[in-house]
């Protein structure tokens, strides 16, 4: 079974497309990069998956069923949470946000909760702040604090929206390798959404450019038409020899 | 000093300002922190002032100012948090439309009565020695409502405070929840009413709040800190206006504002 499975989707605002025509099938331990212009349609598709946006037409299913039914099983990432920094929370209790789909309506956090709180913040290099009030930690461990979160609730997907915005280049190399980790070790499937190409082709098992239509051939690597159809003009790209090129190579 | 406490305690109507003041000490100190976490500080304050419309039709009708009170603020809190969400007119838009609304028909309201100047004035700046022990109990049960309310919707509060968009993606019932939560504040702002007035309710539902924050570290102790902190304001307003024969309110607020500015000053 597919863990996604996005068929003839299409998402108007109004009467204008945003969404046109999608296809993606995603399988376990698939680690995708979603790359593409603002205003592409990346973080709508992002909703779909999570049934925030209803398809005007096409079907979505996540792991065989609606996305609503299967939101305890999705962790997810918004783009650089702009909360206050100081606001009176601790990492443990926001990490615990994330059971909330498990833990659901008006029920408190037990024991198991807590105990999956402390594991999700260990296995992103973080038990050692668990009492730290979140905005005393700095922009890279507060991301770390994040994923935790998104872990919490042992997903099977992970979906994580434009994750490294706001944070320095060594801390994205470190991010990266964590998402790596996770998806290699827990056979997490991960989508991540990217405008940094050249960051996220690195990193990925396959990628896929969206701009309205998805350009997507299910490997790591795109054509440079297909980059150039997204984005709607030419694009400099930087091709990576090793370990995954995005661009096919050219004679 | 105890002699003074004896004196000042002595009417039936020092002990049951002090009873409210205190009942709604804790009030404000839940609905504060929120307020203020929430950035919806504006937004209770256009309540506060809206809920006047009401105060004054109720005041025509000869029956319950509060109760009435507490209806118009709650339909203003449902009236804000629903238009700014579906339609064009921006949030600050629609908090100034329902607040300027709602003072404008409490005057008129008012104005086609009798012995109209005192009591708005009462309604304007507070007048907490004319607190009735029925305004204590309707204060008690407000506030064991939202308290229990809170216990029950504390961790959807609090994501819901911290990250809103979060909140919504992972399926909190998100704007159901914010609309409880100004109901809770109009709650709130119209027991203030009674106690400091229209114009400075705002002042206690954040200043302690505020204070409280600089030095503690979670929302419930924050919560615990403020309750305190309103309790120390509203007694010691009280006792000096008493000896000082100035007006309750406003030296229950100005009270709180040294507090606020010296704790400020303290903590840099």
């Amino acid at each position: 079974m597919n863990i996604v499975s996005i068929r003839g989707l299409w998402v108007c605002y109004r009467t204008h497309p945003v969404l046109e025509d999608i296809n993606l099938d995603l399988e376990e331990g698939d680690f995708l990069g979603l790359i593409g212009p603002n205003g592409g349609g990346k973080s709508t598709l992002i909703k779909v998956m999570l049934g925030l946006i209803k398809p005007d037409r096409g079907t979505v299913l996540i792991f065989g069923r609606s996305p609503k039914d299967a939101r305890g099983q999705i962790g997810y990432m918004p783009q650089k949470t702009l909360f206050d920094q100081s606001f009176p929370v601790k990492a443990l209790e926001v990490v615990l946000m994330g059971r909330y789909s498990r833990v659901g309506l008006l029920r408190r956090y037990g024991r198991e909760d807590r105990d999956a709180a402390m594991r999700a913040l260990e296995a992103v290099g973080m038990g050692g702040h668990a009492e730290r009030e979140i905005g005393s930690l700095s922009g890279g461990e507060q991301q770390r604090v994040f994923v935790a979160r998104s872990l919490v609730s042992d997903p099977r997907l992970l979906l994580l929206d434009e994750p490294t915005s706001g944070v320095d280049s060594a801390q994205q190399t470190e991010f990266y390798d964590l998402l790596s980790r996770l998806n290699r070790d827990m056979g997490i499937a991960i989508v991540l959404v990217s405008h940094d190409i050249t960051a996220v082709s690195t990193h990925v098992k396959k990628i896929a450019c969206l701009n309205q239509r998805l350009y997507y051939h299910g490997s790591g690597e795109l054509a440079r038409e297909d980059i150039e159809k997204a984005y709607g003009c030419p694009v400099e790209m930087i091709a990576h020899g090793t370990p995954h090129r995005v661009l096919r190579r050219h004679d | 000093m105890i002699e003074l406490q004896i004196d000042f305690l002595q009417y039936d109507f020092m002990r049951s300002a002090l009873a409210a003041g205190l009942v709604a000490s804790v009030l404000c100190s839940i609905i504060g922190i929120y307020v203020i976490l929430n950035k919806i500080v504006f937004i209770s304050d256009g309540i506060a002032h809206a809920a006047f419309g009401g105060i004054g039709f109720g005041y025509l009708l000869g029956m319950d100012p509060l109760g009435f009170g507490i209806a118009s603020a709650v339909l203003t809190a449902l009236g804000i948090g629903t238009v700014s969400s579906r339609s064009r007119v921006s949030e600050d838009t629609a908090i100034g439309v329902f607040l300027a609304t709602g003072m404008a028909l409490g005057i008129i309201f008012m104005s086609l009565s009798k012995g109209y100047a005192k009591d708005l004035y009462g309604y304007l700046f507070g007048n907490i020695l004319a607190v009735t022990w029925n305004d204590v109990s309707l204060i008690l049960a407000l506030t064991l409502s939202v308290l229990i309310l809170v216990f029950l919707l504390y961790k959807e509060f609090l994501i819901l405070s911290f990250d809103p968009a979060y909140a919504e993606a992972i399926g909190l019932p998100v704007q159901r929840l914010r609309l409880l939560l100004l109901c809770m504040v109009a709650f709130s702002v119209v027991v203030l009413i009674k106690i400091v007035g229209i114009i400075m309710v705002i002042a206690l539902l954040t200043i302690p709040g505020a204070i409280s924050r600089q030095h503690m570290k979670s929302i419930t102790g924050i919560m615990a800190g403020s309750a305190l902190l309103g309790a120390v304001f509203v007694t010691a307003g009280l006792m000096v206006s008493y000896l000082l024969n100035v007006p309750s309110g406003a030296t229950i607020i100005l009270t709180a504002a040294v507090v606020f500015f010296l704790s400020i000053a303290l903590t840099r």
